[in-house]
């Protein structure tokens, strides 16, 4: 019986100092950002404060906060802080001089990177430069408005739960025009307001949890993946047959990731969203309208040969 | 009550016709919507999908109302008894109604079940009515309430998205019931004119 309980222990020990050692090889450069988030990921903060001669414990500004389960999950989550910000911060006290570093942009590292030659980063740079976003705005507006450098993930190709997609990635949206402290950074608007700008939409609440914002505002194209062409709001898709029909758009943009295969499974026209929702005039089916179409003709045929018969009976 | 000069049934009183005008104006307007929204296109628009979608739902709502209203006046007035049938010998009788228009009407012989104030249905009529006000009508109605609030259908039901299984209930009973509309005006134009049972219609007498 000892001998089993040993056997159970040791197991568990070497389970346990297993995972540990995953748990750190699998997050490159903690070790050396672990010094960051000693401070920044947490409210509070404490230093030697030479001048007064005691430690003394401040609180962080909200907005340098960064939430390190977040970090290590998204795109850039093997990267040091210093890789984007000045060596210069691994001092404390920070000098003061370094809020004005200019940060870099996602060209700076991303253009004819063969790494990630499929996202078509140079492309996606000139669709943003014809958004409103960017010719609308200052230069304030930078990818990182949206790509929150600390938080964000590709999700649109790897989340198999469109939903979830859909909510990540209208979040993104709503970070700007339903907060009115960030929406004012770039713009002199008071209070914008998305629920009352589509007051026209039917059904707005599902509209709002089935498709993505980008969706109706942003222009389509063929060569980049995920749209950042943000139209004017005169040019917004407002013809609800965009989506509602045969060759739905939706099939284009949200649901583009979609096997091929599942498009017309069963028959039914861009079976692709069947597993998450249902578009009205958009997921009909190819056999049901034949079979339909065949009872229609009959019905009518033998009414017409009823008719002649009754009308020459007479 | 019979008419003085004419001998008339007065089959249809005047809340039955207001109601069965409601019931054929609601009914042609949700078909017509209907195939626009299942048909919709981004080319050719009879209508504007949106305003298909609002005029659809308050036909419906409509609809569903005079159904309420319908179901209460069968329920407490004598009109309901034409809706009442027997099973036994059902078969037979609604053969021998259906030989009759497949094959007797064009010999011009008798009708197997006259129109009589009792019976102001033939066992065909009766059989399709019931089946149509009591069993279709309802569960289209409550797949239109349900697509009308959809964030209360479960999200899956039977492998499929939840929206998708009530939709496609709700449209197959949408074509069972337009091709019923279409079968039903024809056999209005079998009475003594083509014309004579729309006339009914209006003034209530057969």
């Amino acid at each position: 019986m000892k001998k089993h309980i040993l056997i159970v222990l040791f197991l568990a020990m070497a389970l346990l100092i297993f995972s540990q050692n995953e748990a750190k090889t699998s997050v490159k450069h903690s070790k050396e950002n672990s010094k960051c988030f000693a401070c920044h990921g947490a409210h509070t903060y404490s230093f030697q404060n030479d001048m007064i001669e005691r430690i003394v414990t401040k609180r962080m500004n909200p907005y340098f906060i960064i939430d390190s389960v977040l970090y290590y999950e998204q795109n850039h989550k093997s990267f040091e802080c210093i890789d984007c910000h000045s060596y210069d911060y691994t001092e404390f006290p920070h000098n003061n001089d370094l809020r004005m570093e200019q940060m870099p942009s996602c060209l700076d590292c991303h253009e004819g990177d063969d790494a990630t030659e499929r996202f078509n980063f140079e492309e996606i740079y000139e669709e943003f430069h014809e958004s409103v976003h960017s010719t609308k705005h200052s230069e304030e507006f930078t990818c990182w408005m949206c790509h929150n450098p600390h938080s964000y993930k590709i999700n649109a190709r790897t989340n198999e739960n469109v939903l979830e997609t859909i909510v990540y990635d209208n979040n993104i949206c709503l970070s700007c025009h339903a907060d009115v402290d960030k929406y004012q950074l770039i713009s002199d608007k008071e209070k914008p307001n998305v629920i009352d700008s589509h007051d026209w939409l039917p059904n707005q609440i599902t509209h709002f949890a089935r498709v993505r914002c980008i969706e109706c505002h942003a222009q389509i194209t063929d060569d980049v993946l995920v749209a950042h062409q943000i139209q004017p709001k005169s040019e917004a898709v407002k013809k609800c047959a965009e989506c509602h029909s045969k060759n739905a758009e939706l099939l284009a943009s949200l649901y583009q990731f979609r096997a091929k295969e599942n498009r017309s499974k069963y028959g039914f026209f861009n079976a692709a969203m069947l597993s998450d929702g249902y578009v009205i005039g958009a997921n009909r089916n190819v056999y049901l309208n034949i079979l339909s179409g065949v009872i229609f003709g009959l019905v009518v045929l033998v009414i017409f040969i009823h008719a002649i018969l009754r009308g020459v009976s007479k | 009550m019979k008419d003085k000069n004419h001998d008339k049934l007065y089959l249809y009183p005047i809340w039955v016709r207001i109601w069965h005008l409601i019931n054929a104006i609601m009914f042609l307007a949700l078909v017509f919507t209907g195939l626009t929204l299942q048909y919709s296109s981004v080319d050719f628009e009879i209508i504007k999908f949106n305003y298909s979608i609002s005029i659809h739902n308050y036909a419906g709502i409509i609809l569903s109302i005079f159904f309420v209203f319908f179901l209460f006046a069968n329920r407490f007035t004598s009109n309901g008894n034409y809706y009442q049938f027997h099973i036994k010998g059902l078969y037979d009788r609604v053969m021998k109604q259906f030989m009759y228009y497949s094959f007797g009407i064009f010999k011009n012989e008798e009708k197997p079940f006259p129109i009589t104030k009792e019976r102001k249905f033939n066992p065909l009529q009766k059989l399709s009515y019931v089946l149509i006000m009591y069993f279709f009508v309802p569960i289209i109605i409550i797949t239109g309430y349900l697509l009308l609030f959809p964030d209360i259908i479960p999200k899956n039901i039977l492998g499929f998205s939840g929206i998708h299984f009530v939709d496609l209930i709700h449209i197959i009973l949408g074509f069972v019931l337009s091709i019923f509309i279409i079968v039903h005006v024809y056999f209005c134009t079998i009475g003594k004119t083509p014309l004579s049972n729309f006339k009914s219609m209006i003034n209530g007498w057969h």
